[in-house]
């Protein structure tokens, strides 16, 4: 059985379809990666994942739960995590108070303010700083930290590259190769193709809400992934079940 | 002047306690709680109620009236504010203000026009006082509303800050649906935010019957002391709930000093004082502010 199954799931911003009908579904301990361009519909499938976003069809199921009209913080007690697209991190709180209240769903596992430092060692002297007063990098170590103090089953990192430095991206993904190879399930949306096929098993290309490519990372080329990100392959390549 | 200071700093910690509520409401939901002072007048008759027809002291009614308040608070955000708070900022404004009209009548229905206090029921709290060095005298009583205040703000403060309910309840007021994502139940959140600021009215209810006399219509008067504390302070800081009802009642007592009828202006004067200093700060300007006054800024 897998992690998460997504079926034909429908995801409307008022008039707007963002999300069309896309099915796909992720194993245990495997990394998709979610690639497309800006207004593809990655995020909002992410966030209908997460429980943020209500779908308007289709379904989400989880460990073999049916997630349908779950809310986001019961879904956080099942074990899905997300770290939000620009960190989203409680800035009049302290850098500790936020990973804290990544332990709010009460799950238990091996996560804890110490292992996070540790995995993010730049966070350590900013421990008690106010998380408004971190840099890019910090900020980011902190979302993905407060997300994994939660002992996700499933963890969903949308752009977590976005407006970091080169050498604070490399550091963030250093991190992350840690947490793949520890077995962590991951759903990555990256503009950053080749960081995208990288890190990840699988990868799914969208294209105005729906996918346009899925297969496997270390088959796809890059020339039909790029193909598919601007629209220029049209057909779904196959090779992840729906 | 002397005298002034220290009765206006006293003074002041019964505001804190009044603006309390509504600035941790207004701080954690975004409501602005116009019944707030009818809940406090209500709270007061509670313990009114017990006192006269049951024999149950004041303090001792406290156990029952402020777990009580707790479950309004509770179901009046489950039931009522979270609803019309779906419908836009407006709404719960409005809702709120026909709560405060309900209360009020519903209170003079049962309870006649009559003032009533709480104070033939403390025995001489109510009007004994300490002398302090330079013949100073303070009520025993103003003392112990001060050191309540200060005692419940800085137990709100600690509970915010130190618990894992108060950091839940920090992260829906600063940026709900994030709070959602990482596994906080916001509705819950804010129930129990509605809850403790009910508490504190309910204390803050409780003094007001004991330090002056209250009637069903007591409660706009109440609410006008609360929010000028609250915008005074900062609405949303708790320390700065206590400075701001500390300023209102110091404006208040130094109001009346000179002038017999100049207690009220004095407050109100504070009040537009700060409000002013603080839309000018805002960024607004003096061209933007005079805008505003005329309605020209949305």
């Amino acid at each position: 059985m897998s992690l998460l199954s997504v079926e034909d799931l429908v995801v409307r911003h008022g008039l707007l379809q963002a999300v069309r009908g896309v099915s796909f579904s992720v194993e245990r301990g495997e990394t998709l990666a979610l690639v497309g361009a800006n207004g593809a519909g990655k995020t909002t499938l992410l966030r209908a994942i997460a429980g943020a976003h209500q779908a308007a069809s289709g379904r989400v199921v989880f460990d073999g739960a049916d997630l349908s009209g779950v809310p986001s913080h019961e879904r956080v007690r099942k074990g899905v995590a997300l770290v939000p697209e620009g960190r989203r991190l409680f800035v009049q709180m302290t850098v500790e108070e936020n990973l804290l209240l990544g332990r709010t769903a009460g799950r238990r596992g091996d996560w804890s303010v110490e292992r996070v430092l540790e995995t993010f060692p730049n966070l350590k002297p900013r421990r008690h700083a106010k998380a408004g007063h971190l840099s890019g990098g910090e900020q980011q170590a902190t979302a993905i930290g407060r997300a994994l103090m939660s002992n996700p089953d499933l963890l969903l990192l949308d752009e977590v590259s976005l407006g970091l430095s080169p050498l604070v991206v490399d550091r963030v993904y250093a991190s992350l190769q840690g947490l793949i190879s520890s077995g962590t399930t991951i759903i990555l949306v990256e503009q950053d193709l080749n960081r995208a096929l990288s890190v990840s098993n699988k990868v799914i290309c969208m294209l105005e809400g729906r996918i346009a490519l899925a297969g496997d990372s270390k088959n796809a080329s890059r020339d039909e992934v790029t193909k598919a990100y601007f629209g220029l392959h049209r057909k779904a390549a196959g090779g992840v079940p729906a | 002047m002397t005298n002034q200071i220290v009765q206006g700093i006293l003074l002041g910690g019964y505001y804190a306690l009044i603006a309390c509520g509504l600035s941790f409401m207004f701080s954690v939901m975004r409501i602005i709680n116009l019944a707030h002072g009818s809940l406090a007048v209500l709270s007061a008759f509670a313990l009114w109620l017990l006192a006269s027809r049951f024999h149950i002291p004041p303090f001792l009614g406290l156990a029952i009236v402020l777990p009580l308040m707790a479950v309004i608070g509770w179901a009046l955000q489950r039931f009522l504010l979270e609803r019309s708070a779906r419908g836009g900022a407006l709404l719960p404004i409005l809702t709120t203000f026909g709560l405060a009209i309900v209360i009020d009548n519903v209170l003079f229905e049962q309870f006649g026009a009559d003032t009533r206090s709480l104070a033939p029921f403390i025995g001489n709290l109510s009007y004994d006082s300490w002398e302090w060095p330079g013949s100073l005298y303070v009520g025993k009583l103003a003392v112990i509303i001060f050191v309540a205040a200060v005692v419940l703000l800085g137990g709100l403060q600690l509970f915010l800050t130190r618990t894992g309910l108060g950091r839940s309840i920090r992260a829906t007021s600063e940026d709900p649906d994030t709070a959602g994502l990482v596994g906080v139940d916001v509705r819950r959140a804010n129930a129990i935010a509605a809850a403790i600021a009910m508490v504190t009215v309910g204390l803050a209810g409780a003094f007001l019957g004991m330090r002056a006399t209250f009637d069903p219509y007591a409660g706009a008067t109440q609410l006008l002391f609360a929010f000028e504390a609250a915008v005074i302070g900062g609405a949303g800081s708790l320390w700065g709930t206590l400075i701001g009802g500390i300023v209102l009642a110091l404006a208040q007592t130094l109001g009346a000093k000179v002038h017999p009828q100049g207690f009220l202006i004095g407050g109100h004067v504070a009040f537009l004082i700060v409000l002013f200093i603080r839309l000018y700060t805002s960024g607004l300007g003096l061209r933007g502010l005079l805008r505003f006054s005329t309605g020209k800024v949305p």
